[in-house]
């Protein structure tokens, strides 16, 4: 039968602990066995879950990431394909250098910039000195006011490989007609940019939106290894909370509460994003 | 499949070029920094210079700390990429074959309960996989699979990215194709074996690259079930090591570089493909 081991895989590995999670949620399910049984405990788990600061602090940190990282991400994406998509000397060296960060893991990123952000004197703070002299530095990621930015600037340079390359091909399917035609009306650079491009590049903005966004709500790897969530709850996630409050502290059915909370955010912001977005469209 | 050119677009010019620039050194900077520090073997003088210009051009050119990271017997790095490759090539081959066996039957055969399987594959596209670590632990548990390379590779196979990239390929296999090599006495599975798999080898190249890119960067899955190092990939490794090593700039550096270049030679091999992946998950066609 050749339909058998993806479908027995796909309902052992992806339906049943999803099926798990909503039932953990609603219990006191330890990670290791215990000799209590687990027992169910209703809406408890939810209701310590939004009466902890700490939980709020990870949700409107994933969130301001999020509404950073998008946002400035694509936009650099979008600028580095336009460039890569022009007539350039060396165009096959410089697609190949913007490409490198995406093939660096996470973690080696990382350690990139845990040298890049380092106190005193590491390469940022020496360009800050330049300015401000040289007994000033920056504790990029020690500080609760930089850290979230200084993880937001290394995601966006880990990632953006990955968008520039959709806008590259999202670049070279408007037909190159249009801005002749919108040349020989007389259209400037700016003008052909927000009548020729920007609306032949919809359905891959839409995409592109999406994927960037539900990608930042999944912030964890960065913030594990460079911050643990700090200073004082300044970077923690709620992929992080969870991970701490299941793994390291055990609580399996409080995470879990924790886990269908977040696929629920995850899934309404992608329904919302889909309904303004082709909304938009009909008008 | 999206390809992207050598089509010359518009707009080329100085500006342009000056702008390619700048991004070159965006990228390249913190990559210059960290093959300087990984060829200094003096711990103190890195931390001495960390900022300054000599640690973007190698004033000394020692191999030290990579040799010491390849001999650290805490921290074996072939281990960690043996294990790495491993778990990439077991979870490719069985991810290819099940997931595009499972399309077919789903793309071409006549069985009743498509719809709803169909339905049950696009839904479990839209739950996020951190969102279901904890009870994939637990399981993990009962099974007594932790800290193991199967606990590694399962969940990449039950992929439901993969069975849909193939149904998609599938489906539009032209119907002639299929009756007549049906008229030509091949069985069902003959047809996929020798037909529609070999066909499909670009939907193989984008699923190979994208879970590669996956399993190269996991981490969250990784850390909670490996134990140590002996089941242990390269990207926990490198956060292991981090931690483990820290403030040995050099060492850490040369551990980064030891990875990105595996990642950068395979890069430069399967250029084509890799971009096309890429671009396939984004444009339609």
């Amino acid at each position: 039968m050749m339909l058998l081991p993806a479908v027995v895989l796909l309902l052992t590995i992806v339906i049943l602990p999803f099926a798990l999670s909503i039932y953990f949620s609603f219990t006191d399910q330890r990670l290791t066995p215990r000799p209590i049984p687990t027992r169910i405990v209703g809406l408890t788990n939810f209701a310590r879950m939004f009466a902890d600061p700490l939980f709020w602090k990870a949700l409107a940190n994933t969130f301001v990431f999020a509404i950073l990282v998008t946002p400035f991400q694509l936009a650099l994406s979008l600028a580095v394909a336009m460039i890569l998509n022009a007539a350039i000397p060396f165009r096959a060296f410089f697609r190949t250098v913007a490409i490198i960060p995406l093939l660096l893991p996470m973690t080696v990123v990382a350690a990139i910039w845990a040298v890049m952000y380092r106190i005193p004197n590491g390469p940022l703070n020496s360009v800050v000195q330049m300015f401000a002299g040289s007994s000033v530095y920056v504790d990029w990621l020690g500080s609760s006011s930089t850290a979230l930015l200084s993880i937001v600037l290394l995601s966006a340079w880990a990632t953006f490989p990955y968008q520039m390359l959709i806008y590259l091909a999202g670049l070279q399917e408007i037909p190159q007609d249009l801005y002749e035609a919108a040349t020989l009306d007389g259209a400037k650079r700016w003008q052909r940019f927000r009548y020729v491009t920007w609306p032949g590049l919809r359905n891959v903005n839409i995409f592109q939106l999406i994927i960037t966004t539900i990608g930042a709500l999944k912030l964890f790897t960065q913030v594990d290894m460079l911050t643990k969530g700090g200073p004082n709850g300044a970077t923690t996630t709620v992929i992080h909370y969870m991970y701490q409050q299941g793994f390291l502290s055990q609580k399996v059915g409080y995470a879990s509460a924790v886990a269908v909370f977040f696929f629920l955010v995850v899934c309404t912001i992608a329904l919302i994003q889909r309904v303004v977005l082709r909304n938009e469209e009909g008008a | 499949m999206a390809k992207i050119s050598q089509r010359t677009g518009r707009g080329g010019g100085s500006l342009a070029l000056a702008c390619a620039g700048v991004m070159t050194l965006g990228v390249l900077l913190p990559l210059l920094m960290m093959v300087t520090i990984s060829l200094n073997p003096d711990e103190q003088d890195i931390m001495v210079s960390i900022g300054a210009l000599r640690s973007f051009i190698p004033e000394v050119v020692s191999l030290q700390n990579y040799f010491e990271v390849w001999a650290d017997p805490a921290h074996p790095f072939l281990r960690y990429l043996g294990n790495t490759l491993l778990i990439t090539g077991l979870t490719l081959l069985f991810s290819i074959l099940f997931n595009s066996m499972a399309a077919f039957v789903l793309a071409q055969g006549t069985l009743r309960i498509r719809g709803p399987l169909m339905i049950l594959i696009l839904a479990s596209l839209a739950i996020p996989a951190e969102s279901l670590v904890l009870p994939q632990l637990i399981m993990a548990g009962w099974a007594g699979i932790i800290d193991t390379y199967q606990v590694q590779i399962l969940p990449g196979v039950a992929n439901a990215m993969s069975i849909f990239l193939f149904y998609q390929f599938f489906t539009r296999l032209p119907k002639e194709l299929i009756e007549a090599a049906r008229i030509d006495g091949f069985s069902f599975f003959q047809i996929f074996r020798y037909i529609a798999l070999p066909l499909s080898k670009p939907v193989v190249s984008a699923i190979a690259i994208l879970q590669f890119l996956e399993i190269w960067n996991a981490y969250l899955w990784p850390v909670m079930v490996t134990r140590g190092p002996e089941h242990r990939p390269l990207s926990v490794a490198m956060s292991a090591y981090f931690s483990s090593n820290l403030q040995s700039w050099g060492n850490i550096m040369a551990f980064a570089v030891s990875m990105a270049i595996p990642a950068i030679l395979f890069f430069l091999v399967v250029q084509k493909q890799f971009i096309a992946s890429v671009t396939s998950t984004g444009v339609k066609g």
